[in-house]
């Protein structure tokens, strides 16, 4: 089946089993690999994108859901890497593997859309559900604070 | 550069996004620049080369490492993987430093496996360690190249000439000579003996224990750092495999038609049931292949197969952990025996004696294992994940039955290793597969598989017995610890050997005078591996809650009794271990003993940090465990607080590490963040069971690990600023954490937790 969908702004259509989840259909048919695999089960946060400015989780997501929608990833967070949480994740060195990090920044700048200012509290609320094997939390919490011009801990 | 010749034609075959020949992405310090080419001879950055390519490419290259091309561009090959702890970003700068190149001028280039690199499995914490002087020694034999021509050129002597800032300075004269118009003069010149080769002094390494660029930042955050899964090229068919639940089972019998009904599936292929030892083999099973890995996931889940529960289909957590048990009663082969613990046991006037239990501990890196492989005729190119190029190499190339040299292997970015990407059997199933498929194979391991299927860390029984004096002075130690040894993998053995009991037992500083440790048996019936900091998780987690235990029973503070424990620094001799050899991680004693007052250093910080004095007063509940392993001293303080939604959690912590010299001090620091995370999990979630040969658990839900709000907002990392010869820094900090943490449970609510993971123990 051939569904429509605008990906970064492009728009692009996917001919797959509409049931595909919106990840292998990024990945596998679209070449976009910068969404990671890291659980299928949306328990580790890996593959999150944004579809019509929503976090969702694109290994549990139909691509069909995705019909006439637009999907933001991690390659169309900033044209050139220079989103605030990007510069900021650079500056703090955030990454250990990098492997979780896609969906680490694609649900920060989630909530930095919704809050601007967040708490901490409401830092660790929505990245609750984005796994880092790595342990690169702490930095996590001050790049997500950096970004949004929050003073330094 | 334009040149070189670089390899077009595999490049334009890969077609994923940002990858060198080599498969990993390019790395180039950040502050690279074009405009200040000293020769302008290129007018563009490098494309991208891989390491063999970069050997051949014109300009000075003395050895596997480095490369100094006619436009100054410097090229340093970086031979361990990267996995997340940094190296990309240090190995390459030490080698820079000796040279006296701009960094802003290096460019980093990943190898393939190659005996030429020396070793290069990213284990055991040892790519600085071990590699500190020779990197450093590559670098300086391009220098004393550059130098010697410069030198030539201005017809001085090379005694009175400097390389800095990528360039030769005639000091007395003050000319220079920029290296790009050096090399070619260097090319020619024999290259220098390895004794006639002079490191700098230390003073002279500018970035040495600095925060240094971070090579690869960029290429994480805009998604293009290429990992095992991210390699594609045409023709390639995904596989999915259904393997048997216990290892050594086998598949009865399978029908591949529903698995071939699905859209999309191309192949359904059984693999050869593997035999113990089971090493590097793959696991067996069916795999399917298909167009995408959507349709590879689903083609399996429409097998239908009947296994054989094959020689560990028995396999019960249960019933081994009571085999352990009864196995340390037995005791074991002494491993470590000063004095006569019998008599002084049997004449202390207390006995304090404890055991403890860890289960098996998966690595469940974030990426799962990842293969893909390419047989043509007798030919082999494999892309992978892999910490051991070297290995993967060797066990495609036996499995075809060619000689290496024929296989290619080419190591992707890393989504984390922790041990398990140490292990070839993705890559054997990825070659199986494409040498029967006759197409580009990339295998794909689902989490479930990762989490069944992993080389598990030792499951352990321990048992800790004190015997105490009339003052309550510790007079008698006994250590037996019993756990399937990673040996087991590899050969059939009956438990673990003396020299495995390097890792925090042998080792330990004991002021006592009658001390004995037994290796206890215990047969493997999964396979076992190793695991971020491996056997150190277990023998640090009884060890240092023994210590609490014995200080609680005495009624005295656990620092003082642990001071009085290792007793005073000095540096502990073999005899005075009661140990005939200490394998020491391969390092000499000489070099790096076993140190008391490191140990004690590192306790003292951490509790200075933690206002360990003030902590009855301020109310909280702190818990204190040290351990050395990997060369290294660590100590943690754990503070918990009890949680309305989780029980108890862990509000601050504190680690220190004396590591020796630091190469990198961000990348360490974050290696030490990373560690409290992963002793987090360790102690409070971490572990699988085993019922009939099969892991009870498969994915984040029933095998946790650490989230954001498990690990604290208050967490401080410290690194003792040392000159020391260089030690791990990727393991040591895991160990003391877990301990720590249920010492300060024991501080909070009284209940002493003798095994992990204790939120499943701990009494509500
Ligand atoms: S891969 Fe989607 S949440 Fe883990
Ligand atoms: S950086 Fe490795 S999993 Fe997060």
């Amino acid at each position: 089946m051939t569904i429509r969908l605008r990906v970064n702004g492009v728009d692009r259509t996917v001919d797959a089993d509409p049931e595909m989840p919106l990840l292998w259909a990024l990945r596998d048919i679209l070449g976009l690999t910068g969404t990671k695999y890291g659980c299928g089960q949306a328990l580790c946060g890996a593959c999150s994108v944004h579809l019509d400015g929503q976090v969702v989780r694109a290994c549990v997501t139909p691509v069909r859901r995705a019909a006439g929608g637009a999907v933001t990833t991690i390659e169309g967070l900033s044209p050139d890497g220079n989103h605030p949480l990007q510069r900021a994740w650079m500056e703090l060195g955030v990454p250990q593997c990098g492997f979780c990090q896609a969906g680490q920044l694609m649900t920060a700048a989630a909530l930095l859309k919704a809050k601007p200012r967040p708490t901490d509290d409401e830092i660790d609320q929505s990245l609750a559900a984005n796994l880092c094997r790595c342990g690169t939390y702490p930095r996590i919490r001050a790049a997500v604070r950096k970004a949004a011009g929050l003073p330094e801990k | 550069m334009s040149e070189r010749p670089v390899l077009i034609t595999r490049r334009s075959f890969l077609i994923g996004l940002n990858l060198s020949a080599g498969g990993l992405a390019l790395g180039i310090f950040p502050a690279w620049s074009r405009a200040d080419e000293p020769s302008g001879k290129s007018g563009k950055a490098p494309t991208t080369a891989d390491a063999a390519e970069e050997a051949k490419a014109p300009g000075l290259n003395p050895n596997p490492f480095v490369h100094v091309g006619f436009d100054g561009l410097v090229t340093i090959v970086c031979a361990r993987s990267e996995m997340g702890q940094g190296v990309r970003s240090s190995l390459p700068v030490l080698i820079a430093d000796e040279l006296g190149a701009t960094l802003a001028r290096v460019k980093v280039v990943q190898a393939d496996g190659d005996a030429k690199y020396g070793d290069q499995n990213t284990d055991g914490s040892s790519s600085v360690r071990n590699f500190f002087d020779d990197l450093r020694r590559a670098g300086a034999t391009a220098r004393q190249m550059l130098v010697a021509a410069a030198a030539q050129r201005w017809n001085v002597q090379p005694d009175t000439c400097v390389a800095h800032d990528h360039v030769v300075e005639h000091r007395p004269t003050k000319r220079t000579l920029a290296f790009g118009e050096l090399s070619a003069a260097a090319a020619k010149l024999p290259i220098p003996a390895e004794k006639s080769v002079t490191l700098r002094p230390r003073a002279e390494l500018h970035h040495l224990g600095k925060e240094l660029p971070f090579i690869d930042a960029a290429a994480y955050v805009t998604g293009k750092a290429a990992y095992g899964a991210d390699v594609r090229v045409p023709e390639m068919l995904i596989a999915v495999i259904a393997r048997p639940p216990a290892v050594g089972g086998k598949v009865l019998h399978y029908d591949p038609a529903p698995a071939l009904a699905v859209p999309g599936v191309k192949r359904v292929i059984a693999l050869p049931a593997p035999k113990a030892p089971y090493a590097f083999q793959a696991w067996g099973g069916v795999a399917v292949l298909a167009e995408n890995t959507w349709a590879a996931m689903r083609g399996r889940a429409a097998l239908k197969i009947t296994w054989d529960a094959g020689e560990n289909g028995t396999y019960d957590s249960d019933a081994y952990r009571r085999e352990l048990a009864a196995s340390l009663q037995k005791g074991g082969t002494r491993a470590r025996n000063l004095g006569d613990v019998d008599a002084a046991l049997a004449k202390a006037a207390r006995v304090i004696d404890a055991e403890y239990y860890v289960p098996h501990l998966p690595q469940m890196p974030m990426e799962p294992p990842v293969a893909m492989a390419h047989v043509r005729g007798d030919r082999c190119e494999i892309w992978a994940s892999t910490q051991n190029p070297q290995e993967a190499r060797s066990t495609a190339a036996k499995l075809l039955g060619v000689p290496e040299e024929r296989v290619t292997i080419h190591v992707t970015f890393l989504g984390g290793g922790f041990g398990r990407k140490s292990k070839a059997d993705f890559v054997s199933e990825a070659v199986l597969l494409s040498k029967e498929a006759r197409v580009p194979v990339r295998v794909q391991w689902t989490r479930e598989d990762d989490v069944r299927h992993a080389y598990y860390n030792a499951v352990s029984t321990q048992r800790l017995r004190a015997g105490l004096d009339g003052r309550g002075k510790v007079v008698a130690w006994l250590h037996r610890t019993a756990f399937p040894p990673i040996g087991s993998t590899f050969a059939k053995v009956k438990g673990p050997t003396a020299e495995d009991l390097q890792q925090g037992v042998l080792d330990l500083a004991l002021d006592v005078p009658n001390v004995r440790a037994e290796a206890c048996a215990a047969t493997a019936h999964v396979r076992i591996g190793w695991y971020r900091s491996v056997y150190n998780i277990f023998h640090a987690f009884a060890i240092s809650s023994f210590m609490d235990e014995i200080a609680h029973a005495r009624g005295q503070d656990p620092r003082d009794v642990l001071y009085e424990l290792i007793g005073p620094p000095r540096t502990v001799s073999l005899a005075d271990l009661g140990i005939g050899k200490l394998p020491n991680y391969g390092a000499p004693l000489a070099t790096h003993p076993v140190d008391a007052g490191r140990l004690h250093g590192v306790v003292q910080r951490v509790t200075e940090l933690a206002r360990w004095n003030d902590r009855k007063r301020e109310g909280r509940a702190l818990g204190l465990a040290a351990h050395r392993s990997f060369l290294s001293y660590a100590a943690c303080v754990a503070s918990v607080v009890r949680d309305p939604e989780r029980t108890v959690r862990v509000d601050e912590a504190w680690l220190v590490l004396d590591a020796g010299t630091i190469v990198n001090l961000d990348r360490v620091r974050a290696q030490l963040q990373g560690a409290i995370a992963m002793g987090i999990s360790n102690a409070l979630f971490g572990g699988v069971t085993m019922k009939k040969g099969a892991t009870q658990e498969s994915n984040f839900r029933d095998a946790r690990i650490a989230g954001i709000r498990d690990v604290p907002r208050k967490l401080h990392v410290e690194i003792i600023s040392s000159d020391g010869p260089p030690c791990g820094v990727g393991e040591p900090g895991v160990p003391p954490v877990a301990p720590a943490i249920a010492n300060a449970i024991f501080a909070l609510t009284g209940q002493r937790i003798r095994e992990l993971p204790l939120l499943r123990a701990l009494r509500v």
